[in-house]
């Protein structure tokens, strides 16, 4: 406890500076993969390359990526820059699929409805089927900043500060305590992002179908004619 | 880039099957710490998924279980299991802890494979004069198994990655070319073992996904597009909730 006490300043300090790395990806993943995730909803061709590459890429786990990228990018291997592109293309591989999914799941009618009344497809995009693929799309951008603040951590292996600087000096001084903090530490930035995602998408997205009984929803689901 | 050509030679050197290190060994490793905690793994949340998929009940506490535990850092799970199971037993804590990562994959594969089973279908079965458990094993279980497939293979890529990252606490495996790498700043060996692990999660992967193919009841058209259960938001969801982090 009292290592707790004594250390508030530095974990605060890394709160801060893991926070700090954890925005960058997210916000940069998903301004890319709306326009992928369109392409690949869009095209029948590019939609199987497109999920698939996605797949692959976030296959390969983290610490091998942090290794593969720099020689590929000519950066150095202990730079932040490294760790931002690695988890980037992670939220990307998740996000791509859930904006192809989330425009597929718009209804197909209201789309026609829009073409219709003359909505062109640009217009149509921006003011019907992504604010209607919005909720799919929030769900996707949740995983992807949740998972996005846990592997944060491993960067400290290859020598960039966050709170995983806790779980390596926690395991070299054998301190439990600060082991824990920093667990603990991580899933409450993670809680934070996720609370803050889902209410601006309450915010933004009024429209959005609101949490309720799952097996209320099952039956709806089923007795759907659809 | 030179340094990939050096990786390549240092993966092909000869003493990459006759050294003190040597490589083979090393993915064995790899593969059996992945294989037992995922065999473990199985064997708590398959019975559990299923039950929770076959009466309904529970599915609350198994989403939220699932959700946590994607923000669980799989680097400080590793390390705070070692330091209370203790640092001699760190091979046991870390497979403690890949266990604990591996189980809310699994555990969402196996509940949503029933899940997304067409209730019309169960009616059916049970109007037929099927017995709940025949409705189980006849027509939830291989109706489910590809999702379950799937899961288990979110499950093996999670625990591939973190395996890795074991080897920070002594654990073998193929990340101690990485972390034995780092300090010494051999950099040739680091990427040679990285793109090695690139390969093993790739080809397990695979593996998988061609598991999930073969599992598909014959007569059910084509697999998970062929019944359609819920509404198409709905499934996005549900499968977007079945991919997890990576460690």
């Amino acid at each position: 406890m009292n290592w707790i006490l004594d250390n508030l300043d530095l974990m605060l300090e890394l709160t801060l500076q893991h926070i700090r790395l954890s925005l960058p990806p997210i916000i940069l993943g998903f301004l890319i993969s709306v326009p992928l995730g369109w392409v690949a909803y869009r095209f029948q061709l590019t939609r199987g390359f497109l999920l698939t590459v996605a797949g692959l890429l976030y296959t390969i786990p983290s610490l091998a990526l942090f290794v593969i990228l720099p020689p590929i990018l000519g950066i150095s291997f202990l730079s932040e820059i490294n760790i931002t592109i690695a988890l980037t293309i992670y939220a990307v591989a998740i996000l791509t699929r859930s904006v192809a999914d989330a425009l597929g799941s718009v209804d197909p009618a209201v789309r026609d409805c829009a073409t219709a009344m003359g909505y062109g497809p640009w217009r149509r995009f921006w003011t019907v089927e992504f604010p209607l693929a919005g909720p799919v799309t929030l769900a996707g951008l949740r995983v992807a900043a949740v998972s996005t603040v846990s592997l944060v951590t491993v960067g400290i292996l290859i020598g960039v500060q966050s709170l995983g600087y806790l779980f390596t000096n926690g395991l070299q001084r054998r301190i439990l305590v600060e082991v824990f903090a920093g667990v603990v530490l991580v899933v409450l930035v993670a809680l934070l992002i996720d609370a803050l995602l889902a209410m601006a998408g309450r915010r933004l997205m009024p429209w959005a179908p609101r949490p309720r009984s799952s097996r209320r929803l099952a039956l709806r689901g089923s007795a759907a004619p659809e | 880039m030179n340094l990939l050509s050096e990786a390549i030679d240092w993966l092909f050197a000869a003493e990459r099957l006759s050294g003190s290190s040597p490589v083979p060994l090393r993915i064995g490793e790899h593969l059996l710490y992945t294989f037992v905690a995922v065999l473990v793994a199985a064997v708590i949340a398959v019975p559990l998924g299923y039950l929770i998929g076959h009466t309904g009940r529970g599915r609350e506490l198994a989403v939220g279980l699932s959700g946590a535990a994607r923000a669980l850092p799989s680097f400080g799970l590793i390390i705070l299991l070692v330091l209370l199971v203790g640092v001699v037993r760190a091979p046991l804590a870390a497979v403690i802890s890949f266990v604990i990562l591996a189980i809310p994959s699994i555990l969402a594969g196996a509940y949503a494979g029933f899940e997304a089973v067409d209730r019309r279908t169960i009616d059916a079965a049970r109007a037929i004069g099927m017995t709940e458990w025949q409705i189980l094993w006849k027509v939830e279980v291989p109706l489910g198994l590809p999702l379950l497939i799937s899961g288990l293979r979110s499950a093996v890529l999670q625990v591939v990655a973190t395996v890795t990252l074991a080897a920070y606490v002594g654990l073998g495996g193929l990340g101690l070319y990485i972390i034995a790498g780092l300090a010494l700043r051999q950099f040739d060996q680091m990427l040679g073992a990285a793109l090695l692990i690139a390969a093993l999660a790739l080809v397990l992967d695979a593996l998988f996904a061609g598991l999930e193919r073969v599992v598909v009841p014959a007569g059910v058209s084509v697999g998970r597009k062929g019944f359609r259960p819920t509404s198409n938001r709905r499934r996005a969801v549900m499968e977007t909730s079945i991919e997890s982090g990576r460690g």
